[in-house]
């Protein structure tokens, strides 16, 4: 600010030179990300078709409750009986008791409909993402459910904590208003 | 009572007789007739709305331009402190840390080396106006904006100075740490800056255990040495340092004229105020003109050496991406070099992929990391060798004034100078006046 203005040296030239080139350079980029824009925001998820349940979910996230929850797609759902998303592998009895539930919170309730018909609910305050369920439903059953993000956790970081642990690559970037990739009947 | 095992044979005799694949629809979905029961859609909560997005940055763009005014134009530290307090609630417990100006460079330079990768609008402006900022008035991002900044600069309680060569030496880490998240975004591979990011897991109050505890150390030492991130970690702060040498308007720490009565010399808890030089030592000159030309001779040979050494240190420094890392796996499964499998080789061989395929994507980013290190450990040596450099060269000071690269803008000299309280007596008067 002392500068005096009759007083320019070579000193400043090139200062003023580096000054204007790198406002310039700003703006070059600026301009170049004007042409990558996107319009909407990106938020995580996770692509059930590649996600292989393999429990990272459930620790990995950054919040002390995993963002990460377990999502049931009712319309693919057999409503079957015998759950095996449900039941442990070896169940004392076919019942709702805990010694037989697959989910180490029992999150999941398991309501009759109408013979031999069973609906199956997930208690999302309840669920720790850890994915037991979505194997067990995946390996044996119709796969309806699975693990998706819900974005009324989720922190949307930068670099996803469970997506840098994530061993089959199942996390995505996906635009904010199309926030989930849910399965749907039909899909094979 | 049913035996389940009898179940699950079963079950597993229809699949393959059936012949269905995993996942797929075995059961079909039934239809009511009993009961008129409705088949429920799971709900979606959707994320934060954009409009919020676009807030952030609003808040940002008059954050930064009230800083400048509180630096430049208002002096006044109280001031200052009161709009860093707001921007670590803000941008950091409220906003928990993300999205902020320090990672975004690794979105823009993964913008740049990805021809898919887009980049939201907010993070392009969070990279963009700090450094416009910077440009013209600054690091004065640094000053109240900047979260990470704030946390360190509100437990600053007992300043003890760091001798000039050892800042100078720790701060050759920001420049190492800023060309490795720049490798390791280009590639893909990594956002190292964030996983790093010590004080998010503060902001969040969760996080992971290790990050937690290196942020809690680094607050300790925060007590007693001003901003440890800020000067000698912050990658995004070597960008506004370099800028910040440019600025058209700066941090004076007198308002007019400097009486050099030494009062500012130790105010600064940075490190920044540059105290007045004596001449030329023409006793020193000679040797000091030879030790400079070995240094410029030297700078290419220290690029040459930093580039291959980190070149040559491609398999290692290629392992930071997942690619990698499962083609290493995976070759060590077939070979038999391991026993057992990952995670991450099951998934692989559960996709039916070609081995063929995965180590030929392996070794193409493998050579972007031969290439990339080139880059990484030129960079670096460019910088030892101008560091070496700017010790040797002489610099003429009559006043004492704030460093154009250091100032962190943080305005704790103001107080220091007497010109500075004639200044504010006469605001004073004249207010008084009228």
């Amino acid at each position: 600010m002392s500068e005096n203005k009759n007083d320019i040296t070579r000193r400043h030239l090139l200062r003023d030179g580096l000054w204007g080139g790198c406002l310039a350079g700003l703006g070059g980029l600026a301009g170049f990300l004007v042409g990558k824009l996107k319009k909407t925001n990106t938020v995580w998820q996770i692509d059930p078709y590649t996600c292989i349940a393999c429990g990272n979910c459930a620790t990995y996230c950054v919040l002390e409750e995993s963002a990460v929850k377990c999502v049931h797609a009712f319309a693919v759902c057999g409503y079957c009986k015998i759950c095996f998303g449900f039941f442990g592998p070896e169940p004392v009895e076919i019942n709702e008791g805990a010694e037989n539930q697959l989910c180490p919170t029992g999150a999941i309730t398991r309501t009759f409909v109408e013979e031999p018909y069973y609906e199956y609910t997930i208690d999302e305050s309840l669920c720790n993402g850890c994915g037991k369920c979505v194997k067990g439903c995946n390996t044996f059953g119709n796969g309806a459910l699975f693990l998706q993000v819900r974005h009324d956790r989720c922190l949307n970081c930068n670099e996803c904590s469970i997506a840098a642990a994530c061993p089959s690559g199942a996390f995505k970037r996906v635009p904010a208003d199309e926030p989930y990739m849910l399965k749907e009947a039909g899909h094979s | 009572m049913m035996r389940f095992d009898n179940i699950i044979i079963g079950m597993a005799l229809s699949l393959i007789l059936c012949g269905v694949t995993i996942g797929a629809e075995r059961f079909p979905p039934p239809d009511f007739v009993e009961t008129d029961h409705v088949i429920p859609s799971p709900t979606v909560p959707g994320p934060r709305q954009d409009i919020y997005e676009y807030i952030d940055a609003v808040v940002l763009l008059a954050a930064l331009g009230l800083s400048s005014y509180l630096v430049l134009r208002r002096r006044s530290r109280r001031a200052i402190f009161v709009l860093m307090v707001f921007s670590l609630l803000y941008f950091g417990f409220w906003r928990k840390g993300c999205v902020c100006s320090v990672g975004a460079v690794q979105n823009i330079v993964l913008s740049i080396f990805d021809r898919d990768y887009t980049v939201p609008i907010t993070v392009a402006v969070f990279f963009l106006l700090p450094l416009v900022f910077a440009l013209f008035f600054g690091r004065v991002f640094c000053a109240a904006v900047c979260p990470l900044g704030a946390i360190q600069d509100l437990v600053l309680l007992r300043p003890i100075s760091v001798p000039n060569w050892l800042e100078s030496g720790l701060r050759l880490f920001a420049y190492v740490y800023l060309a490795a998240a720049v490798l390791f975004a280009a590639t893909g591979s990594a956002f190292v800056i964030c996983r790093y990011d010590p004080f998010v897991a503060f902001f969040r109050l969760s996080g992971n255990l290790n990050i937690l505890i290196i942020g809690a150390c680094l607050l300790v030492i925060s007590v007693f040495i001003g901003r440890p991130y800020c000067r000698f970690i912050c990658p995004y702060g070597v960008l506004l340092r370099q800028l910040s040498r440019l600025s058209k308007w700066r941090v004076t720490i007198t308002p007019d004229e400097c009486i050099q009565c030494r009062l500012c010399e130790d105010s600064c808890p940075f490190g920044a105020i540059k105290k007045p030089t004596t001449d030329w030592p023409t006793t020193e000159y000679s040797r000091s003109k030879k030790r400079l030309a070995i240094l410029i001779l030297l700078l290419p040979v220290l690029m040459f050496l930093c580039g291959w050494a980190s070149s040559g240190l491609k398999t290692v420094t290629s392992r930071m991406h997942a690619t990698v890392r499962l083609a290493e796996r995976i070759y060590l499964e077939d070979t038999g070099k391991v026993e057992g499998t990952t995670d991450a080789s099951l998934a692989f061989r559960a996709t039916g992929k070609e081995q063929k395929e995965l180590y030929a994507d392996a070794s193409n980013i493998r050579a972007e990391f031969k290439l990339g290190g080139w880059f990484f450990g030129g960079f670096v040596g460019l910088v030892i060798g101008l560091k070496l450099i700017a010790v040797s060269v002489w610099r003429k000071r009559t006043d004492y004034e704030a460093g154009r690269a250091g100032c962190l803008a943080c305005g704790r000299c103001f107080q220091y100078c007497p010109k500075e309280h004639e200044r504010l007596k006469k605001i004073k008067e004249a207010r008084a006046k009228y």
